[in-house]
């Protein structure tokens, strides 16, 4: 069964100047399926933003990108621009980082999704105000607080607004780039549920850009965790944790504070590789706790393993009671 | 411990700010409105000991730990340190006072002098307090300082600039800058939250062994996971007030207020399986301006009864030893 989404082999390179560039996203590989929720997790530079960005054909003429992005078994990526808008908004949607700081602050919130929805022809005049309704109200904005302007909102309202704008013309995916990194914690708890309801009730997919382990623990069935511009483990979010086969997923989550464990935390050491000169090796040998010979030297493949997942970790060529 | 012996003893804190009212404002005379962002906070702190302030932002965490070091003016309350009242200090006298409480800020992009290398930097705060002797001795200082925050060997960072280093290091090069000179209280404003996570564990564990070493930390955070981890004693603050206190394991495991219940309920777990049943407030904690009559919380409290409208609850002792809450439902 083909995927809702597929994005195959995608490379993107920034031209830095001076015959230098910055080769951020290194052939990732991601399928969604309809409904599914995916988190796509790494630290700051990992490439995760720029991946979705390529996925949606946003990048800046700066940068240039190699891959395939199909949605429903067409290659929207393949015709530029022209191949690609046709699908922007009304079939894969984004909510930017920061979105909810950057809705136009002299226009109401119902005139800027009204926009939204004339610029896509999607609607116009009575219809596309009646639309605005539904749109706030299925984001848990009440109808009559559009006529408002985004100071006037809370941040978690405009997070609110800013995802009734990206689900204005009915996308079947949704991306959602850090939607909650800048909200508080009761806020970011109402936006999960939020973004769970959409996705239960409309079948929504989701794929979740963020640093935040634990949220994507919660609210996403798979995760795929970036480092240095490549996909390293990909499956379900379970046996990402419980069971992980890379082990950057294993530090990163020993990293990670929790409520109710208290178990030390342990830093990783040293920093990411630079990604604008060639890498040797597996770029996370130099961090890792378990180099061995082959590290240094040979650059693991994202192989497919049992129990659904794929990991790029050439312990996994060795049999267990070896490693 | 005699009371005289206390680090830090906070009682009944208030810092008002206040709001313009604009030039339609003032000439219809509108009334002068205040925001209420301290609104009768106590705590106190020990040496070697760790106290986090958690709440969600607006709730006077920031502006609590800045007027305790009389970085901004309350309207009453008392500050206490060492047992000395320092609330009404001059500047003159608050001098040196500086050098014993220090601040380290939550970014580290922000809070170094990009033109100053990482040894000026270190230095800086010898040079403005004239402590340290001689110039070797301060070198010697500086070299300590960043022996102590793990940027060893010192050469290697002594003559490197803030853009050279990761967040990471740049976070440990400002906590440097404020131990050098000593310090019997640090406060921490949300030290690790502009780090990656796997950097994050490392400053914290830092703060920690400082801590161990006899230093006394306030750190302010909005994440109650790191509090957990990190924290002896969690106190949260809600408009102002700080509603439940505690040792962090028994705030934890056993909350009291129902603000705190909420709060902790949507903390997601790292664990898939571990699924939160969050209990969401709805809507977000009004303004410091106007803050509700009888408990502050009760607008948005699951538990409300009628005496919350009323009756404005102290923090009492509730749940187990040391632990106290501001509910009349608690205990």
């Amino acid at each position: 069964m083909s995927s809702l989404l597929e994005l195959d082999d995608l490379h993107v390179w920034f031209d830095l100047g001076e015959g230098r560039e910055l080769h951020a996203v290194q052939g990732v590989s991601l399928s969604l399926d309809a409904g599914q929720r995916l988190g796509l997790v790494g630290e700051s530079g990992c490439g995760k933003t720029t991946t979705v960005l390529g996925l949606l054909g946003l990048l800046p003429p700066t940068a240039s990108v190699s891959g395939r992005v199909v949605f429903n078994g067409k290659d929207i990526l393949a015709g530029g621009e022209d191949s690609i808008r046709p699908h922007r908004w009304t079939d894969l949607a984004i909510v930017f980082q920061g979105a909810m700081n950057a809705l136009n602050p002299v226009q109401t919130v119902s005139a800027q999704i009204v926009e939204a929805l004339e610029v896509h022809g999607s609607a116009s005049g009575r219809a596309a105000r009646a639309r605005v309704g539904e749109l706030l109200e299925a984001v848990g904005i009440p109808r009559d607080r559009g006529n408002r302007y985004p100071h006037e909102f809370s941040g978690g309202m405009r997070q609110r607004a800013a995802i009734a704008m990206a689900l204005a013309c009915n996308p079947s995916v949704l991306v959602a780039d850090e939607p909650t990194t800048a909200l508080d914690v009761m806020v970011q708890a109402q936006i999960l549920e939020l973004l769970d309801a959409l996705c239960r009730d409309f079948g929504l997919a989701l794929l979740l850009v963020t640093h935040d382990l634990p949220v994507v623990a919660q609210l996403c069935d798979r995760a795929a965790v970036m480092y240095a511009g490549e996909i390293v483990e990909q499956g379900p979010v379970d046996a990402l944790f419980h069971d992980s086969r890379h082990p950057y997923t294993r530090l990163l989550f020993a990293a990670t504070p929790d409520l109710h464990s208290d178990g030390a935390l342990a830093a990783i050491p040293g920093a990411p590789p630079r990604l604008d000169r060639p890498l040797e090796g597996c770029p996370f040998h130099p961090r890792c706790d378990r180099v061995f010979s082959r590290c240094p030297h040979e650059h693991p493949a994202l192989k497919r393993l049992d129990g659904d997942r794929e990991a790029a970790c050439h312990l996994n060529d060795v049999p267990a009671e070896v490693a | 411990m005699s009371a005289n012996d206390r680090l830090l003893e906070v009682d009944e804190l208030v810092v008002h700010y206040p709001v313009g009212r604009g030039i339609v404002g003032t000439m219809a005379r509108r009334p002068r409105e205040t925001v209420r962002a301290v609104d009768g906070v106590s705590f106190t702190l020990e040496r070697g000991e760790l106290l986090a302030l958690v709440g969600e932002s607006g709730c006077g965490k920031t502006t609590t730990a800045q007027t305790v070091l009389r970085l901004l003016e309350p309207v009453a309350g008392r500050i206490s340190f060492h047992g000395d009242d320092i609330t009404s200090l001059g500047q003159r006298e608050l001098r040196p006072l500086r050098r014993r409480m220090q601040i380290v800020y939550q970014d580290p992009y922000e809070s170094l002098d990009p033109r100053l290398t990482v040894r000026k930097a270190v230095e800086e705060p010898l040079v403005i307090h004239r402590a340290g002797g001689s110039k070797a001795e301060r070198a010697e200082l500086v070299q300590d300082a960043l022996e102590r925050v793990e940027l060893s060997p010192p050469g290697l960072f002594l003559d490197r600039y803030p853009h050279e280093l990761s967040g990471g290091q740049r976070q440990r090069v400002a906590i440097a800058a404020a131990i050098v000179l000593g310090p019997e209280l640090l406060v921490a404003d949300e030290p690790v939250s502009m780090l990656d996570v796997s950097v994050r564990a490392g400053v914290l564990a830092l703060l920690d062994r400082l801590r161990r070493d006899g230093l006394g930390v306030l750190m302010i955070t909005h994440d109650l996971s790191t509090a957990a981890h990190f924290a002896d004693r969690i106190a949260v603050m809600y408009l102002g007030r700080i509603v439940e206190e505690g040792p962090a394991a028994s705030v934890v495991s056993d909350p009291q207020h129902p603000y705190t219940k909420a709060l902790l309920s949507v903390v997601p777990r790292r664990d898939p399986r571990e699924r939160t049943r969050p209990q969401i407030l709805r809507g977000e904690a009004p303004d410091a301006v106007r803050i509700p009559a009888g408990c502050r919380f009760h607008p948005r409290c699951p538990i409300a009864i009628d005496d919350c409208r009323r009756i404005d609850p102290a923090l009492e002792p509730a749940g187990g030893s040391d632990h106290m809450a501001a509910c009349i439902l608690a205990g």
